[in-house]
C-alpha cells in the first residue's frame, strides 16, 4: 500500500507550563480520526525550546510534528502564526484541521479558515467521521446536538475546548519525525503583542477548578443558594451556575456554565437543585465524576451523572457542609497532634 | 474624523432560547416566536463607539445582516447614538455560515467607504461563534484583536488594547484600520433614552441587498457557506447512574466517601 501522508492536523500550543492539555487531547482525537481514515497525524507547532513539547505530541499519537522553533514566535503574533500554518496547509492539505478554544486558537483559526476560504465549526463536543469520510461536528444547541459538516471545502476545520476529549495515554515507544517549517525572515506586524501579563485570580477560577460545585434553580432562594455556596467554600472547589439561578439573580453572568457560558472539565463535578437541562450539561461534558443532587427523582439530571442523591438540597447541603466541617477540624487535631 | 463600523447581529431573545428545547421524539424546534434583540455582546461593542463620539470627531455607522425585522435592531442602534443604519437583507442571504456573513458584511463595509475602526461584539449569543470579526479582517486585509476588554491608547492610528488572555491579559498595538472585538467587561452599555428614540425618528436606514453589493450568489447565504447543519438529534449520556440509597446521614456519608475517593477532601 502507498505510503499516505499526514491528512489529519492539528494545531498544538505552548502554554506556560508546556504543552497545552486541550493540544494533547486533540492529538489523541486526531489519532483515532486518523485510523478511520487510514492516514496520518500532523502536530503544527510554533514557539521557542520545543524538543520536549514535540516529543510529548508524538507520544500521545502524532506521526509527524511541524515545527517552528524561533525566538520571534514567543509571544504569539496572529498576522505571522497565521501566515505560517496558513502556508503550511495549502503544501498539505489536510482533510481534518483541529485547534483547541483557547484564547489563541479562538483567534487564530478564524485567521487561517478565512484565509484558505473554509469553515469552521465552534466548541465541538463530539467529532465523528462518516461512513463517506466525512467529518460529523457536533455541537450543542436547544438541549440537543446539532451536526454541523463542511462537505466541500478542505480542510474541514473545528475548534474543541479543554477537557472534551480524554487525555491520551502517552506511549513513549512510539515514534515520529520532527519536520522544520520555513519561517519568514522579515515580516511586518500590524497587530503586536507587546507583553502578556499575569493576573492573580480572585478564589478559584472555574475554568481550572479541580472540582466545581454548581447550583440551580432549587435553591428557591437566596438562603438556599448561600448553603451552595457554602459547600464550595469548604471544599475549596470553583462555583458554578445555570442560566436561571443568573436570572434570579443569585449570582453573576460569569459563574454560568453551559452552552452560552463557560465550558469545564473538573475532576469531580456537583450539581445542586439544578435540574439537568442540556444547555448546562453541554458545559461539563468533559468532568470526570459526577453527582447530582435533586429532590426530583424525575429530573433528567439523574441521566446524566454518575451518582444521584435524591434529596431537598436545602436539607441535604447543610449536612454534607456539617460532615465535611467536621472532618477538617478532626484531621486538623489529628495533625496537631502529631 | 474617524470612520466607526459597528457589526450588530439581530438574535432570538438569549432569555427565551436557553429555554427552548428540541422535541425528543421529533426533533425539531417548537415553533415560537421568539423577539429578536442586539446581539448581548454587541450592545458592548456599539457602546465603545459612542463612548469614542464623546471625546473626539466620530461618524457611526451600525450594519446588520438579517431579515426586515432586523431593521428594528438598527433603530434602537440610532436611538443610542449611532449616526446611520445600513441593513443587508435578501432572501438570498439566508442560511449564511460564519464566512458568508463575515464575506457579505466585509463586502458592505468596502462599499460603504472609508472606515478606520470595525467594532463587533466577540461572540454571537446564538450559535456563539466568534468567526465573523476575525474573518471580516481576513477580508478586507485589516488586522484584528479580539476579546478585547480596554483601549489604553485610541486616539491616531496607532492603538493599544488589552485582550483577554489566559490567566490575565494581553497588550496590544495595533494599526489602523482594524477590526476589534469586544467583550462584556470593556463598558456598561447606557439603556434607551425617550429623546433618543425621538432623534432616531429622523435617522435613515439604508438597505442593501445582494445586487446592490455586487456579490455572485454563490458567495452569499447556504451557498457561499463551506459548513451547514445536517442533523438535530439528542445528546445521550455516555454515564451508569448510580442512585444512592439509605437515610439522609447515609447518602451523606457515601457522598464524603466519593468526595474523599476524588481527593476533594
Amino acid at each position: 500500500m502507498e505510503e499516505k501522508n499526514a491528512t489529519v492536523f492539528v494545531i498544538s500550543e505552548q502554554g506556560e507550563g508546556g504543552i497545552q492539555p486541550v493540544s494533547i487531547q486533540l492529538v489523541g482525537k486526531a489519532r483515532q480520526l486518523a485510523d478511520k481514515l487510514g492516514t496520518k497525524v500532523g502536530a503544527v507547532l510554533l514557539g521557542q525550546d520545543l524538543a520536549k513539547d514535540a516529543q510529548e505530541l508524538i507520544e500521545a499519537g502524532a506521526d509527524s510534528v511541524f515545527q517552528a522553533d524561533a525566538d520571534f514566535l514567543v509571544p504569539y503574533q496572529a498576522e505571522l502564526y497565521t501566515e505560517i500554518i496558513a502556508k503550511l496547509m495549502v503544501e498539505h492539505s489536510p482533510e481534518i484541521l483541529l485547534v483547541g478554544s483557547t484564547f489563541i486558537g479562538r483567534e487564530l483559526a478564524p485567521l487561517i479558515a478565512a484565509k484558505l476560504e473554509t469553515g469552521l465549526t465552534a466548541h465541538c463536543i463530539d467529532l465523528v467521521v462518516s461512513s463517506e469520510g466525512i467529518l460529523e461536528q457536533k455541537i450543542p444547541a436547544y438541549g440537543g446536538l446539532i451536526t454541523i459538516v463542511c462537505p466541500e471545502k478542505r480542510p474541514q476545520m473545528a475548534t474543541v475546548a479543554n477537557g472534551v476529549f480524554p487525555n491520551p495515554m502517552a506511549d513513549s515507544a512510539r515514534s515520529g519525525e520532527v519536520i522544520p517549517i520555513d519561517v519568514p525572515n522579515e515580516f511586518p506586524l500590524r497587530v503586536q503583542t507587546l507583553e502578556i501579563v499575569s493576573e492573580k485570580a480572585e478564589g478559584v477560577s472555574l475554568e481550572s477548578a479541580a472540582v466545581i460545585v454548581a447550583g440551580g434553580a432549587g435553591a428557591e432562594d437566596r438562603d438556599g443558594w448561600q448553603q451552595i455556596v457554602e459547600l464550595a467554600d469548604v471544599l475549596n472547589a470553583g462555583f458554578g451556575s445555570t442560566r436561571p439561578a443568573v436570572d434570579a439573580g443569585w449570582t453573576e453572568l460569569e459563574t454560568m456554565i453551559g452552552q452560552s457560558g463557560k465550558m469545564v472539565s473538573p475532576e469531580l463535578y456537583i450539581g445542586v437543585g439544578l435540574s439537568g437541562e442540556l444547555q448546562h450539561m453541554v458545559g461539563i461534558v468533559g468532568a470526570k465524576v459526577m453527582i447530582a443532587i435533586n429532590n426530583d427523582p424525575k429530573a433528567p439530571v439523574f441521566e446524566q451523572v454518575d451518582y444521584g442523591v435524591v434529596e431537598d438540597c436545602r436539607i441535604f447541603v447543610p449536612a454534607l457542609v456539617e460532615r465535611i466541617k467536621n472532618l477538617k477540624s478532626h484531621a486538623g487535631r489529628a495533625a496537631n497532634a502529631i | 474624523m474617524l470612520n466607526i463600523v459597528v457589526c450588530v447581529k439581530a438574535v432570538p431573545d438569549p432569555s427565551i432560547v436557553d429555554k427552548l428545547k428540541i422535541d425528543p421524539i421529533t426533533k425539531s424546534l417548537p415553533r415560537l416566536d421568539v423577539p429578536l434583540v442586539v446581539n448581548p455582546l454587541d450592545n458592548h461593542a456599539l457602546e465603545a463607539a459612542l463612548q469614542l463620539k464623546k471625546k473626539y470627531d466620530v461618524q457611526i455607522t451600525t450594519l446588520c445582516m438579517g431579515p426586515p425585522p432586523a431593521g428594528n435592531i438598527l433603530r434602537e442602534c440610532l436611538a443610542l447614538g449611532a449616526d446611520t443604519g445600513i441593513l443587508l437583507t435578501d432572501p438570498a442571504f439566508a442560511g449564511a455560515d460564519a464566512f458568508a456573513t463575515a464575506y457579505t458584511l466585509a463586502k458592505a463595509i468596502e462599499k460603504n467607504g472609508p472606515v478606520d475602526v470595525i467594532f463587533c461584539g466577540m461572540a454571537s449569543s446564538d450559535g456563539a461563534t466568534e468567526w465573523v470579526g476575525p474573518e471580516i479582517a481576513t477580508f478586507l486585509n485589516m488586522p484584528v484583536v479580539t476579546m478585547v476588554r480596554e483601549f489604553v491608547i485610541d486616539q491616531g492610528d496607532e492603538w493599544v488594547v488589552k485582550a483577554d488572555y489566559d490567566h490575565g491579559y494581553r497588550k496590544v498595538k495595533l494599526k489602523l484600520p482594524a477590526v476589534i472585538t469586544v467583550t462584556r467587561n470593556l463598558n456598561q452599555p447606557k439603556s434607551l433614552s425617550f429623546s433618543g428614540i425621538l432623534k432616531a425618528r429622523s435617522k435613515e436606514i439604508t438597505e442593501w441587498d445582494r445586487e446592490e453589493l455586487g456579490i455572485p450568489a454563490e458567495r452569499v447565504g447556504l451557498k457561499g457557506s463551506p459548513t451547514y447543519v445536517t442533523e438535530l438529534s439528542n445528546l445521550e449520556s455516555r454515564r451508569e447512574v448510580e442512585l444512592l440509597e439509605g437515610t439522609l446521614q447515609e447518602k451523606v456519608e457515601r457522598i464524603v466517601q466519593i468526595l474523599s475517593d476524588a481527593g476533594a477532601v
